[in-house]
């Protein structure tokens, strides 16, 4: 008997989901999370969950993992001293980055630069150069530089890059830097990242930061993942953990220790495909997702079962050049505050934050600021007399410190306390709006043909007003916000990919070449799977090509199969360019096109899981489910009647009625007026407009 | 005539009374149609400048042709002055002639498209977008040739046109102008490009009049430039002082070896108006440096500023254009008469914003930041490669960023909104040239308690024959400082022929001949300082130094911190060099412009920068209206 263990680590719990590989039984367990060291959190959830479900530690055989180890290291400046190393020259490529200043017109006047993630005065310069197109202009010149790499050992450096121009042509400088480095014993331990390595693709600076992002947050998430790893083979000792990547695949606990610059959007790729997952089990594969939390909310887009990607990660203002779940953040949370700035008058939500400390006013944890938490309290929405935070049986809400927070808003605005929450819950939801469109409607996709799914603490809140702005019907709500990333982290599966760049026009590209380097690629890719034992059969490979029209600045990634290539050449994959430019931009060019970038995707295949289901009954609730059938809440500009019921007692076939209250211990689901929501077979909650 | 607007429903839209919070979903839904304008621009552009740079601007507007958002404020009001035609449902404007739009576009290279928005046949808005085309033909690759002397010369001539009509495209009309192109298939995918984020804000405005309804979307956008003229008005009253107040700043010279040129400039508030009035602006110019600076335009860099520096948390608009008055005199550099040559106008431009700087900040110096606008350096590079292809590279470089009040400026960093630089790597790949060095110049930011950024060095070794043409300017006068900052340094060009002869350019040149390995080392200014420099924390002055940003030596004269071999602080040498270069220096200026008469500047000219001094400008008379 063999299980495998699903670990979410979030701001606030840690969730596990513990399989039964054969039979498919689950068992959840939540404990609170360990922020100053997040693996003690994860071995308290495994001894909970054993115990729960009666298994012994030993048996589990792997452990998926979503972390934000890597994202946080970025956030908190935490990372390692970086040493970097770039082509004679270009010394400050990171002090100029894309000489870009954001803000309008004017907007230098408030704007301050951060200082690069690898310091200039740990910046050393490599006397060498090569071509665009990949000749040696000038060898690499070894005796001055060991000089100076000695000096950066002096300096103390934790971990270096090596960055330099055109390596993406020629990667052969950047090796024999790395074997100057290691042979000459300057720094034989240090972890060397090579940007031919780490992302072998055009730009001097997108290269670089990522390669340094890769170093600035290697040396943290080895220690964390070596630690877990050896705390786990302590309680079980042929465990294999897998760690969930930017892009939605697993990767071993060396790759990932190695590129962790791949792990930035693990937490949010959690999400989205325990998303993805559950909604495929209610029928649903097109879909947005919506996670709204404390600070941020999060969105995507997913067509066909598969999540849109992106070629670029943000992560606070470092922006890298990595695959991930193309994931929009907005600065809108629960936490969010609201003001009205003087001059204007106007009602402002965010982007300043309560975060977790010091909190919503109504937590009473010393805020005082009116947040979107606060309002929902107001609105009866989060109806505090019901609400134990966390699970806390002491710690209550206050309604009453909510109220008090949201009057200056509401003096300011001339309008009452309960008028004023409303406003600042609308113009939080235009927020988000903003970013469902730029996944959506953006990108030539009509709203109205997608289901919303939402989740996180706050998502189920919004979930339904949101639907009613985008048209997304239904919208899904699904049961235990929380554990759905654990249900995203065991229903993936391992991946990898390599990539190279090979700018060339149609014309001048001969298609066995293409051919033989993508067959290239997918061995290179492949050999991950091999490292991790995954059967060759069960393999897919996927392959892709950033195409654009011959003078286009941006590409668009094109997937196609290779063996329409091998038979149709490159019009193939150019006629799939056209139809995709077309949609997204709403015309095509008779114009030559270009090959920028080669990609090719290797899968392991998913393990089949099925989610567990809720008991049935009728259209009627049960009087049980129901915690209160007179609540107050304020909805459509009025005060209404709404009932309230307990999430844990709705049958499958239940209908619930708008205005309503959804009741579970780590979140809140708001029905609205002329809304009903009809329970499935899973327990999922699908909202849509009555009648 | 003005344009006549021809609507098949005629009723007028209803003001109704909105609640705020309405008005405020409705601001958030017009910000993110603007912001998709850019999205859809930048993924399809074709020229560098566009699509890599951001040298574009979007604008939705309400029915009056008030802009509601955007960034470079309205010039339909102008635009509908200058117009003889009608404007009619399913028509789009393209224009790129300044002369017949009051300079809503202020050279041939900017392509302008309106389009008025109808709904149920009414007319309910406006969306419009312009961006720089590589090249629009003209005498010289770029279509920016610095000793043009008539607009005729700069490429083709465009007046308001409908390029669409009921919808469809006047393809005879698009191709003669295409045809007048060097790289007609790039300014056809730019058209293209420009249209398509027109049709975007058009499809985002009537979901909006159709999820709100008409009467309060219409409302809405009133309100929205209601709520702007309220917050401005407060603004105005509380920051502009009723005495007058003058800046005066220069650009150097007209590519002719003339100059300086003088941008002056008074203001002062009259009751609840400002009133900016540019009486004593040197006259227009015979060369091309000329600016033809819509007062409706000025207002809005005006706003914008002010919100900038004052309260950020504003959102602008054209709300506040009653609030504002400006005089322009015709026949200046601001205000050439017909057929002047205008394609070179970025310096200029670039200076009205540090005139704008220096007048605003009189009033309240606690806001004032240094000065860094010298104007956006154009490097154009073009010929034929070894294979008979075309190669023409135009792009903007960036300088100093200054410094302000609340921090330092960065290093080598864009003015502009949104632009950005191009990738050196995309350069090697696609032109002939190898760019050997990429960095920002030790000590060129100027000195103050807040930085001015450094100017940025670029080395290009050319590896084709060919010609490049350079448009740059402070290269004679400084970047000020302010508070007690020290000017940034000015801008050089130097080329180094292959034999190693060197050549100092002209901060303005056009179709300088280059050979297969030759460099020209391109050197833009540094911003200048905010505050006393010597008051700067040690502990910055020392980071500054161990990041190779400022030299040991810069530390010890300009900041007066003395720094050990091992870059420890000296702290005992420090208090005691900067009390003794404090006492020496007295008390700070305001302004520091680095000289004290333009003969001053322009007796050392020929020692400092190694170039002949300009002489004075003549000025036709002719050119200057009565």
């Amino acid at each position: 008997m063999s299980y495998r263990l699903g670990v979410d680590v979030g701001g606030t719990f840690t969730d596990l989901l513990l399989i039964n590989e054969k039979t498919g039984t689950m068992w959840t367990a939540k404990v609170p999370s360990t922020p100053e060291d997040s693996s003690i959190g994860v071995f308290n959830g495994i001894n909970k969950v054993c115990k729960n479900a009666r298994v012994e530690p030993s048996k589990i055989t792997s452990v998926m993992h979503g972390t934000t180890v890597a994202t946080n290291t970025i956030l908190t400046g935490t990372g390692a001293k970086v040493g970097l190393i770039t082509t004679k020259g270009y010394r400050q490529v990171l002090q100029i980055a894309r000489s870009f200043v954001p803000g309008g017109l004017g907007g230098w006047v408030i704007y301050n630069k951060s200082d690069p993630l690898a310091p200039l005065s740990l910046t050393i310069e490599a006397d060498e150069r090569i071509s665009a197109r990949g000749e040696v202009l000038s060898k690499l010149k070894v005796g001055q530089l060991a000089k100076d790499i000695k000096e950066l050992s002096n300096k103390g450096v934790e971990a270096i890059t090596v960055s330099l121009i055109n390596s993406f042509a020629n990667d052969k400088h950047e090796k024999q830097i790395r074997s100057v480095i290691r042979k000459k014993k300057l720094l034989p331990k240090i972890p060397v990242s090579l940007s031919s390595e780490v992302v072998p693709e055009m730009q001097e600076y997108e290269r670089t930061i990522t390669t340094v992002a890769n170093s600035y947050v290697r040396p943290k998430v080895a220690e964390y993942v070596k630690n877990l790893q050896k705390g786990l083979k302590r309680r079980m000792k042929d465990v294999k953990l897998r760690i969930l990547r930017s892009d939605g695949g697993l990767a071993s606990a060396k790759a990932s220790s190695d590129s962790p610059v791949n792990l930035l959007m693990s937490g949010p790729a959690g999400g989205v495909s325990g998303a993805i997952w559950i909604a495929k089990q209610a029928g649903f594969e097109n879909l947005m997702t919506f996670d709204m939390g404390g600070t941020s909310t999060d969105v995507s887009l997913v067509k066909n079962g598969v999540a849109e990607q992106t070629r670029e990660t943000s992560v606070g203002d470092v922006t890298v050049r990595a695959s991930s779940v193309d994931v929009r953040t907005v600065g809108a949370g629960g936490g969010s505050i609201a003001h009205v700035p003087e001059l204007t008058g106007a009602l402002r939500v965010g982007p300043q934050s309560a975060g977790a400390a010091p909190g919503p006013a109504s937590y009473d944890k010393g805020g005082t600021e009116p947040t979107v938490t606060d309002a929902n309290v107001v609105l009866g929405y989060i109806p505090a007399e019901y609400v134990a935070l966390g699970g806390d049986k002491d710690w209550k809400i206050r309604k009453d410190l909510a109220e008090e927070s949201i009057k200056p808003v509401a003096k300011a605005l001339g309008l009452s306390v309960k008028q004023t929450a409303a406003g600042i819950v609308d113009i939080v939801n235009e927020n988000m709006y903003g970013a469902l469109r730029l996944v959506s409607v953006e990108k030539g996709y009509d709203p109205r043909d997608f289901a919303l799914i939402g989740f996180g603490g706050a998502g189920p809140l919004h979930a339904n007003a949101l639907g009613k702005l985008t048209s997304s019907w239904p919208v899904i709500i699904p049961p235990g916000p929380g554990v759905l990333c654990a249900y995203g982290d065991v229903s993936t599966n391992i991946q990898d990919e390599s990539s190279m760049s090979f700018i060339r026009r149609f014309s001048h590209t001969n298609k066995k070449e293409v051919v033989k380097i993508f067959e290239d690629l997918a061995k290179k890719a492949s050999k991950t799977l091999d490292a991790e034992g995954v059967s060759k059969s069960k393999r897919t490979t996927s392959y892709q090509v950033d195409l654009r029209y011959l003078g286009q600045g941006l590409t668009i990634n094109v997937d196609f199969e290779l063996s329409e290539l091998k038979k149709k050449g490159l019009d193939a994959i150019g006629d799939k360019f056209d139809e995709l430019h077309e949609q997204l931009f709403t015309f095509s060019l008779d114009e030559e096109k270009e090959l920028v970038n080669l990609r090719a995707v290797v899968k392991d295949q998913a393990l089949s899981l099925k989610a567990p289901s809720v008991k049935k009954g009728g259209p009627k609730p049960s009087k049980d489910s129901v915690i209160d059938d007179d609540a107050k809440v304020f909805m459509d500009g009025k005060n209404q009647k709404a009932t309230i019921y307990d999430r844990s007692k709705l049958k499958f076939g239940n209908v619930i009625k708008g205005p309503a209250i959804v009741m579970e211990m780590d979140s809140t689901t708001v029905i609205l007026s002329k809304h009903r929501g009809k329970v499935d077979k899973f327990g999922n909650i699908l909202i849509t407009p009555q009648g | 005539m003005p344009a006549k607007i021809v609507q098949k429903n005629n009723k007028k839209f209803k003001r109704v009374k909105l609640d705020p919070i309405t008005l405020d979903v409705i601001e958030n839904s017009m910000f993110s149609a603007r912001w998709e304008m850019d999205a859809v621009l930048f993924r399809t552009a074709m020229s560098p400048g566009i699509r890599e740079q951001g040298d574009e601007f979007p604008m939705i507007a309400n029915l009056d042709g008030k802009m509601v958002v955007g960034q470079f404020g309205s010039f339909i009001h102008g635009f509908k002055e200058a117009f003889d035609g009608t404007i009619e449902e399913g028509d789009m404007f393209l224009t790129n002639d300044p002369y017949s739009c009051n300079g809503a576009v202020s050279h041939a290279n900017d392509w302008l498209l309106l389009r008025p928005i109808f709904k149920d046949g009414r007319l309910i808005a406006y969306a419009a977008m312009f961006g720089h085309m590589t090249d629009v033909g003209g005498k010289v690759p770029g279509s920016l040739p610095t000793d043009a002397t008539q607009i005729f010369e700069e490429g083709v001539r465009v007046p308001p046109t409908k390029i669409y009509k009921n919808d469809e495209l006047q393809e005879e009309i698009l191709n003669i102008i295409l045809h007048n192109c060097r790289l007609p298939i790039w300014n056809k995918s730019d058209f293209n490009a420009i249209v398509a984020s027109i049709r975007t804000a058009e499809k985002r405005v009537i979901e909006m009049a159709n999820r709100f309804g008409d009467d309060i979307f219409y409302s809405a956008l009133e309100d929205l430039l209601d709520r702007n003229k309220k917050a401005m008005g407060k603004l105005i009253m509380n920051t502009v002082p009723t005495e007058k107040q003058y800046f005066e700043d220069y650009i150097c010279d007209d590519g002719l070896e003339m100059g300086p040129y003088r941008i002056k400039c008074a203001m002062w508030r009259e009751g609840k108006k400002v009133i900016f009035d540019f009486e004593g602006t040197d006259p227009q110019s015979i060369s091309s440096v000329n600016f033809f600076l819509n007062e409706e335009m000025f207002k809005m860099f005006c706003g914008v500023y002010m919100i900038m520096v004052f309260d950020p948390a504003i959102m602008f608009n054209d709300g506040f254009y009653d609030l504002m008055e400006v005089k322009i005199p015709e026949g200046t550099l601001l205000k050439p008469n017909y057929p002047a040559a205008l394609s070179c106008r970025t310096h200029a431009l670039g200076r009205i914003f540090d005139v704008l700087g220096g007048l605003l900040g009189q009033g309240a110096p606690e806001f004032l930041c240094g000065a860094g606008f010298s104007d956006s350096p154009h490097l154009m590079y073009s010929g034929y490669d070894k294979n008979g292809e075309w190669y023409q590279l135009y792009m903007i470089g960036f300088g100093g960023v200054p410094g302000k009040p609340m921090g330092d400026g960065p290093d080598g960093h864009s003015l502009w909104p949104s632009f950005t630089n191009v990738p050196n790597e995309f350069l090697e790949s696609y032109f002939p040239l190898v760019i050997e060095e990429y960095y920002t110049v030790p000590d060129s930011g100027g000195a103050g308690y807040n930085r001015g950024g450094n100017a940025l060095c670029t080395t290009y070794k050319f590896l084709e024959p060919g010609e490049v043409s350079i448009h740059d300017d402070r290269w004679l006068t400084y970047p000020w400082g302010v508070n007690g900052g020290l000017p940034g340094e000015r801008s050089t060009k130097t080329l180094v022929r292959k034999n190693g002869d060197t050549e100092l350019l002209q901060s303005k040149c056009d179709r300088i001949a280059v050979e297969e390995g030759d460099k020209l080392y391109h050197v833009t200014w540094g911003g200048g300082g905010c505050g006393d420099p010597f008051t700067r924390e040690p502990e910055r002055v020392q980071f500054d130094v161990d990041a190779g940003l400022v030299t040991r030596e810069g530390a010890k004269e300009n900041y007066g911190v003395v720094l050990r071999k091992d870059l420890s602080i000296n702290k005992g040498a420090t208090v005691k060099l900067r009390a003794e270069k404090s006492k020496a220096r007295g008390k700070v200026k305001l302004f520091d412009k680095g000289f004290s008469s333009i003969k001053e500047l322009k007796a050392r000219c020929k020692d400092e920068t190694g170039l002949e001094a300009p002489s004075d400008p003549k000025f036709q008379k002719w050119m200057t209206a009565s």
